[in-house]
Order: C-alpha cells, then structure tokens, then sequence
C-alpha cells in the first residue's frame, strides 16, 4: 500500500510532463521515422543518417560540441574559485556577491545592444587593446567569435553557479576541516581531499545547470548575429531554427532525436561518475 | 581556523574587485543610457541595427561611443515610454499576465512531485526522475515542434495558455526541489508520524514549511527565465498583442535605441525588487537549514 501512495503527489506533474513533454516527443520521433508528413511513408533511420552527413549539420555539432567543452568546465572552474575567495576574511564580500549576480536581471535586450557596442569593430574593447597595440579585431565576425559568447556565457552564469558553491561550503562541517588542521594537511590537501569531495554533489549540480544554460546563450547569439552568423558561432540551436522555419519537421526531428541522445549519454556518464566518486560522503 | 595571509586577501580582493566592476558595465550603462535625451543616444550610438531579411539585425553603424555619464541628465525617455506610447505598458502588463501564473503553479506542481519523488523512491521513480532531468536538459528549440503541435492539438495555440501550461509543468523546480527535500532526515518524519500525523500533514506542516527558502529560490530563477523569454511567444502566440515585452524588447531597431535602455529599465525594475528582497534566499534558501543534523 506504502509504495504508491507518492503517486498521488506525483499526478499533476506527471499528467502535465506526459502531456506537453513525453507524448510530443514521442510524436517527434515518428517524425523523424516518415519521409513526409503528407505521405507518411516509413523510411526509418533515413532521416537520422542524412541529417549526420548534412555539412551544416556537422558544423553546427561541431560548433555546439566545442562551445559546452569549453564553456561549461570554466563556468564550473572560475565559479568554484570565486566562492573559495568570497569564502575567505576579505571584505565587502556581500556587495561582490551582488555585483556577480547583478547579470542575472540584465533584459536579453540590453545584454544584446551592450555586447554588440562593446565589441563593435570601433568599439570600447578594441580601443582598450589599441592601447597595447593590438589591432583592431572584428570580434563577432571572426575566430574570435565564439570567444564573445563563452565571455557572454560566463559574465551571465558565473554568479549564480559561485552561490551553489558558496552554499555548500557553508554547509560544510567545521570539525572536518579543524581535524585536517590540526593533522597539518596543507590548504591544497585539504582542499584537494575534503572539499571537493564533499561538494561533488554539489559539483555534479552545477554542471548540470551550466550546461542548461549553455544550450539558453543562443537566445543572445541568434539575436545579436541572426539566422546565418559566422561560422564558428553556427549552432545546433541555429540549425534547428532554421530547419523549424523552412517547416522540414523530418530534419529537425531527426536532428533533436540525435541532440537527445548525446545528452542522455552525458548525463548518464556525469551520474555514474558522481556515484563513483561522491558515495562515500554523505551529501 | 587557520589563520589567513594578509596579503594574500588584499591581492585577491582587488582582483575580485575588478571582476565586480566588469560585471557591473551592462547594468550601470543600460540605467545610465536611459537617462540620456534622444538626441545624446542617437549622436553617441547612431543608427545602430539594420534588420536583414533573414531575421537577424546586422551591425551597421562605423563609429559607437560607449557613454557612461549622461551630459545632462534626462527623463525624457520615461515620459516618452509612460506616457506617450501605452503600448509599452500593455506589453509590461502582458508580461506579468505571462509570468506570474507559471511561477505560481510551477512551484506549486513541483512541490508535491518532489515530496512525491524524495518521500517514496524507488526504481520506477528514479527512471522517471532521470528522464524529467533530460526533459529539463533539452534546448527550447528541441521541445519548439513538440510544443506547437500539443498546442495545436489542443487548440491553444495563440492563446495564453500556449505558454502557461508547458511553463507549470516545467520539470526545472521538481528536479531542484527534490534535491532539497530528499536532505530532510528520516527521523524528523518518523517523529511526525509518531505524533500520529497524516501523509498529507507531514507533506504539509513538516516538508512543505522545511523548504521555505527553496521554493522562495527556485521561484526567483522561475521568474528571472520567464520574464526574458523571448522564443516562446514568437512561436505560440502569432498575435503580436499578447507578446510579453522581453519580445518587444528584443526587437529593438533603428529609432528606439534610446527608447530601449528605458523600457529596459522599467523592464529590470521587477527583477531588482526581487533581488533586494530576495537575495538572501538564493543564498540561504539552497543551504539545508532544517533541524537535526544541517
């Protein structure tokens, strides 16, 4: 009798996820079986192989896959060292939290026209360099494009990741850290053996969140570069688009199918390898 | 504790110091700029955005000045945007329309999923529970054509409701609820029931008031994604009335540069309540706090 008693607390939320999430993406699936909407035809794993040789679609993995590598280990790294600092006796801790989360409130819109200016082929950030003799770069139409965006991503995601930490370094029994103290671990062994492993969770967490938001930074690089941006900036999320706009369901489904799948990959892995490391301290 | 080099401190906060200013640049300039006249704006940023026909804005201005103190500062942008154009208030209003109803019910829905989930596992939930991660995991532009079709299934397309009930039931607070509500030590149920409460007492006199914080923290990021969507309504709702402003916001062109920095203001003004009165949650909120062992 116990065991389905949650089931009931559970009804709305799984009525409502069948219904706009897990039924659709069923649909999406047959989608990405027939050769057309109108014809209906099954053509099964057609549709999933022409979309893996379609160049744009290379690409645009190609682009996406380099994006999160790169973007959300530093947005995990950089966020764990601002906690460890914001951590220590320095002052004006409470207003440097505020200042890093301030991008959270910052409207796309803003965002979009402030990024653009200051890194218009004239603009502040070129001035600065010329300062050092650098040429002028035209940064988003350039292979310093993508190196916008990971700056973009980070200046918004940084603050909210470094309050996770915080969080659970807060949270942190004191005792252990005294023990290791008067053992005479170094900061680094302490470090190295006590906090990260009692934050993996912790750190499990975040990557997970940074990597959400790594897939919402193209809400910011489609209105800043268009439909058709540079290269290097050309995303999963632009083909997607693009293929939702000339109405080739079959692609776009195929293309979420083979997006869904990586995913579940690397959740499963993120999982397993927190299982791994992380059992033995509780968190 | 061990004591911590001076120095090291004073280096290390300078650095972070100067980190803070960095971020600090968009949301001082866009208040700064939106007290500038028209005509500042306009001899400052020129025509900045041409939109092209593929749907995009390009860039097409040669020379920006990045201003951060207006020469003389004026509210002519607020009285244009207040009390000219209505539209922008309509916009705002649609915005709170959108918004508000999903961060309400969201939360409400996860919360009994997360009690349902962290109070009863087993291997059927956590398969469930892993597939609502990959659901949240998934771009909005995998979930766009799911979505559309629901909606035209339904007939809810162009309607509100487009955009309300795939926001309830987004898995995005079950999944961060959950996590906190597993934390709330067995023991403290087992002295609830003791004391001879119900399922649904314990649900809502014991875990429910646990996660205070949480769900004040949780709300805050609901909120904060919602109020900038700007995909969403360009898919589901085809009539531009009901567009929230974010979207209006967003498309920003030629003459209403100026205008822009102010209806983001306005824009931002919600969000920095919330800030001011909430920060603290999404600080402590996430920290488990309730009793026994914290």
């Amino acid at each position: 009798m116990r065991k389905d008693r949650g089931v009931r607390y559970l009804m709305p939320s799984l009525f409502g996820v069948s219904m706009f999430f897990i039924i659709p993406f069923g649909v999406v699936i047959y989608y990405a079986l027939i050769d057309s909407p109108v014809r209906k035809e099954f053509v099964f794993l057609d549709n999933i192989i022409k979309v893996l040789n379609n160049a744009a679609f290379q690409m645009a993995a190609k682009n996406t896959f380099t994006f999160s590598v790169t973007a959300v280990p530093l947005a995990v790294v950089l966020s764990l060292l601002l906690a460890l600092i914001l951590e220590r006796s320095i002052p004006l801790r409470s207003q440097f939290r505020t200042a890093f989360l301030s991008p959270m409130m910052v409207p796309v819109a803003s965002v979009i026209l402030i990024f653009q200016v200051l890194f218009h082929h004239n603009g502040a950030v070129n001035e600065g360099l010329a300062v050092f003799g650098v040429d002028k770069i035209d940064w988003l139409k350039s292979e310093y494009a993508m190196l916008v965006v990971v700056l973009m991503y980070l200046w918004k995601n940084l603050g909210y990741n470094m309050i996770l930490f915080m969080a659970a370094l807060g949270s942190m029994p004191k005792e252990m850290l005294e023990v290791a103290w008067l053992e005479g671990a170094s900061s680094f062994q302490t470090f190295r053996y006590i906090k990260l492993r009692y934050l993996s969770p912790t750190i499990l967490f975040v990557t997970i969140y940074s990597l959400i938001n790594s897939f919402k930074i193209f809400r910011e690089v489609h209105l800043l570069t268009g439909n058709y941006p540079f290269d290097t900036l050309y995303t999963l999320q632009h083909f997607m688009n693009n293929m939702f706009e000339k109405l080739n369901y079959q692609r776009l489904s195929a293309a979420a199918i083979i997006m869904s799948a990586v995913m579940i990959v690397i959740i499963g892995a993120l999982f397993l390898i927190e299982n791994y490391y992380g059992k033995d301290v509780e968190g | 504790m061990r004591k911590q080099s001076v120095v090291v401190n004073a280096i290390l906060t300078v650095l972070v110091a100067a980190l803070a200013v960095l971020f600090l640049i968009p949301i001082v300039l866009t208040i700064t700029n939106s007290l500038m006249s028209a005509s500042e704006i306009s001899s400052n940023y020129g025509v900045i955005f041409q939109t092209t026909d593929t749907g995009g804005k390009v860039f097409i201005a040669d020379r920006v000045n990045l201003k951060l103190i207006p020469d003389m500062v004026s509210f002519s942008q607020y009285f244009t945007v207040l009390l000219k154009s209505p539209d922008y208030l309509m916009k705002f209003w649609n915005s709170v329309i959108l918004v508000v109803p999903i961060v309400a019910f969201q939360l409400l829905v996860a919360l009994l999923a997360s009690y349902g989930f962290a109070r009863f596992p087993g291997k059927l939930k956590g398969i469930v529970f892993f597939s609502y991660i990959i659901i949240m995991l998934m771009p909005y532009q995998v979930t766009l054509v799911p979505n559309y079709i629901v909606s035209e299934w339904l007939g809810i397309l162009d309607t509100r409701w487009a955009i309300w009930l795939p926001g309830v039931f987004s898995p995005f607070s079950v999944y961060l609820l959950t996590k906190y509500m597993r934390r709330i030590p067995a023991a403290m149920i087992d002295a609830a029931k003791i004391d001879g409460a119900r399922e649904w007492q314990i649900f809502t006199r014991v875990c429910a008031p646990l996660c205070k914080g949480m769900i004040f923290a949780v709300g805050i990021l609901v909120f904060m994604d919602y109020w900038n969507m700007v995909e969403q309504p360009l898919i589901l709702l085809r009539d531009d009335s009901l567009h929230p402003l974010s979207v209006f916001l967003s498309k920003i062109n030629e003459g209403e540069v100026g205008l822009a920095f102010a209806v983001a203001t306005i824009y931002m003004v919600p969000s920095l309540l919330i800030f001011l009165y909430g920060e603290e949650y999404l600080v402590e909120g996430i920290t488990y706090q309730g009793g026994i062992k914290g």
